[in-house]
């Protein structure tokens, strides 16, 4: 619809605005908290605007971490977490082209019976299944560990279904093209099928990326040193329930920090996300 | 450089349909083959057959001196142009090319020679740098006839190749392709079906229908003498009319022995008749009086759509300046020497 009327305009940029604000408001409170003095947000004064603190405080975040609970570098944290994230990410994608691959392109007993298999697993997902994953998980010596970390959530039957769908797209011609170009199966994944899936590889991994870095619940079960915590536990840990004081300015610092990397990857892979969801190129 | 034999070649899928049943014949070398019948006539799964994307499921199907049944695609010495031309959409047009000789380990310097060959010959060399998202679709089908040109294969087979083109540029693809062929000299075979494009292209023709065999010869020769009623009103434009007899009925109007009593087919292309004021009665040709129903005019000729007395439809083929008007009353003649007879079944000529 193209309209072009001056003032009607104004309305939906008045209603964008304000969901604008909703949104961002907290996270810019986040920011300011984190610019400050800890005595300030302790004393319950939150101010609107950002404080003189802003290269200590993060400095102290990265480096050092809370002098209380966690004791961990944030620093630390965030590696931990990115690690898990591409690992995570880039293992699923790994994992299911190449199980899409052979149930798309490869004729062998049980074939079908294997794709439901797969499919099935959508119902089992991590919480589902969390005792014997943790289980399995320990007795194969990887708590503590980024195996142990990213392993036990390294299949997706999305992934999985999402490359079946997009190969099943591809013409037979194009495959019959390679097999008389003298392309075996390698070549053919290599040559012309990876090419193809790139812009799907490239949505899905931001996807993923984001799923992996919000892990939450496996990371704390699996984790018990400090220095294997991912940042989303982190921060949880670090706000005190108990009657010792939250260093706020620092919770807010690595709240600010845990929400860049998703943000990057976002952003930076936001023309080929957009393109692997919308566009075929065949 | 070789001839391209099958020898009883079926086709069965797996739930027992059978596509290709039992096909026999041999393409001499250089020569160039046409496939041509109705879709669904197992033509397509035959060339594929050929090429070795489909197996065979019973015959031998021979590449020269060697039988290539269980021989790899790229292993038989063939090219292929597909229908859609199965481009690498991710690909330049010069590594569309050079793909299949760059998988067969060919020196570069050999490589870009061949390409840029036939990027000469066809005229595409200023698209080499081009995606083929970025070329229409006569460029697009000029680079996958470059594709199987770099190979410099024994055979080219070719899948309807000219379907997704409109209809000016299929005519000029058409006559490229036909020269083309004969300056490479590589023995072809070609699936279309669309008769005129079979006419115009083929040293022999193959018609075909529900996966046999139905006739083969020069186009000409098929166009003549058409083997059974299938071939008679598939290949020509408009198709043949054909008006079933019973008894003594063909004997009447031939005058001659041979017309077997339980009936037969008689067949007169629109062409050979000729439209006259209703009454005349000529010695030496036979008269079908009838009732103009339509008249097409497309210029050079019209078609005169009518129903015969005896209630059969007939097309006549008129000079473009003669259109009679509908509900007219008027005779269709055509010479004795050309009826053509089949028998009551459609499947024989007599």
């Amino acid at each position: 619809m193209v309209e072009n009327r001056p003032f009607g305009n104004i309305v939906p940029h008045v209603i964008l605005w304000i969901g604008i604000a909703i949104v961002a408001f907290p996270v810019y409170l986040a920011f300011v908290g984190s610019t400050h003095e800890p005595s300030i947000i302790a004393n319950g004064q939150m101010p609107l605007w950002p404080g003189g603190r802003f290269l200590e405080n993060y400095y102290r975040t990265i480096f050092i971490g809370t002098s209380g609970t966690t004791r961990e570098p944030v620093g630390t944290m965030l590696l931990n977490s990115l690690v898990m994230a591409l690992v995570i990410a880039g293992g699923k994608i790994f994992i299911s082209i190449l199980s899409a691959y052979a149930i798309v392109y490869f004729r062998f007993p049980l074939r079908m019976s294997m794709f439901w298999i797969i499919f099935i697993t959508l119902m089992l997902p991590v919480e589902v299944r969390i005792y014997p994953t943790y289980k399995v998980a320990s007795d194969l010596n990887m708590l503590d560990s980024y195996a142990g970390l990213t392993l036990p959530l390294v299949a997706s039957a999305t992934a999985t279904l999402l490359f079946r769908q997009f190969f099943m797209t591809v013409p037979d011609e194009l495959v019959e093209a390679s097999r008389i170009d003298g392309a075996g199966p390698f070549r053919f994944f290599f040559d012309t099928l990876l090419p193809l899936a790139r812009t799907n590889m490239a949505a899905l991994f931001v996807i993923l990326f984001i799923y992996g870095w919000n892990q939450y619940l496996w990371p704390l079960l699996i984790t018990t040193r400090d220095d294997m915590q991912t940042i989303v536990i982190g921060i949880k840990k670090m706000i005190v329930t108990s009657d010792a004081l939250t260093e706020w300015q620092i919770v807010m610092a690595t709240a600010m920090l845990a929400m860049l990397p998703p943000v990057a990857v976002v952003i930076g892979m936001q023309k080929l996300f957009v393109r692997g969801l919308v566009e075929t190129e065949k | 450089m070789a001839e391209v034999t099958l020898k009883d070649v079926k086709k069965i899928y797996t739930g027992g349909v059978e596509a290709v049943k039992g096909v026999s014949f041999e393409v001499p070398d250089g020569h160039f083959c046409v496939m041509v019948g109705p879709s669904g006539c197992g033509k397509s799964t035959l060339l594929r057959m050929i090429a070795g994307v489909e197996t065979v499921s019973a015959g031998e199907v021979r590449i020269g001196e060697r039988v290539v049944n269980d021989v790899e695609p790229s292993e038989r010495d063939i090219a292929m142009v597909f229908q859609n031309y199965a481009l690498y959409p991710h690909m330049r047009v010069y590594d569309n090319m050079a793909y299949g000789l760059r998988n067969r380990k060919t020196p570069k310097d050999e490589i870009d020679k061949r390409v840029r060959e036939a990027a000469r010959i066809l005229e595409i060399e200023q698209l080499l740098d081009r995606k083929p998202r970025a070329l229409s679709g006569g460029q697009r089908q000029r680079v996958a006839m470059g594709r199987a040109i770099v190979r410099r294969p024994a055979a080219f087979l070719f899948d309807e190749p000219l379907s997704n083109l409109d209809a000016k540029l299929r005519i000029t693809t058409r006559v490229e392709i036909k020269k083309l062929q004969k300056a490479l000299g590589t023995t072809s075979v070609y699936v279309t079906h669309d008769q005129l494009e079979a006419m115009t292209l083929a040293d022999m023709l193959v018609v075909m229908n529900a996966g046999k065999v139905e006739q083969i010869g020069a186009p000409l020769e098929v166009y003549q003498k058409p083997a059974t009623t299938f071939v008679a009103t598939f290949i020509g434009a408009p198709a043949m009319n054909l008006l079933k007899m019973s008894g003594a009925e063909p004997a009447l109007l031939l005058g001659n022995a041979g017309i077997p009593p339980e009936g037969a087919i008689v067949g007169i292309r629109p062409e050979d008749l000729e439209l006259v004021a209703a009454g005349t009665k000529p010695s030496e040709a036979i008269a079908l009086p009838l009732t103009v129903a339509a008249v097409e005019r497309v210029g050079p000729e019209s078609f005169v759509y009518g129903t015969l007395d005896r209630g059969d439809p007939i097309i006549v083929r008129t000079p473009g300046t003669q259109a009679p008007a509908p509900g007219e009353r008027a005779a269709a003649i055509a010479n004795r020497a050309n009826l053509h007879v089949f028998s009551a079944d459609g499947q024989r000529r007599i």
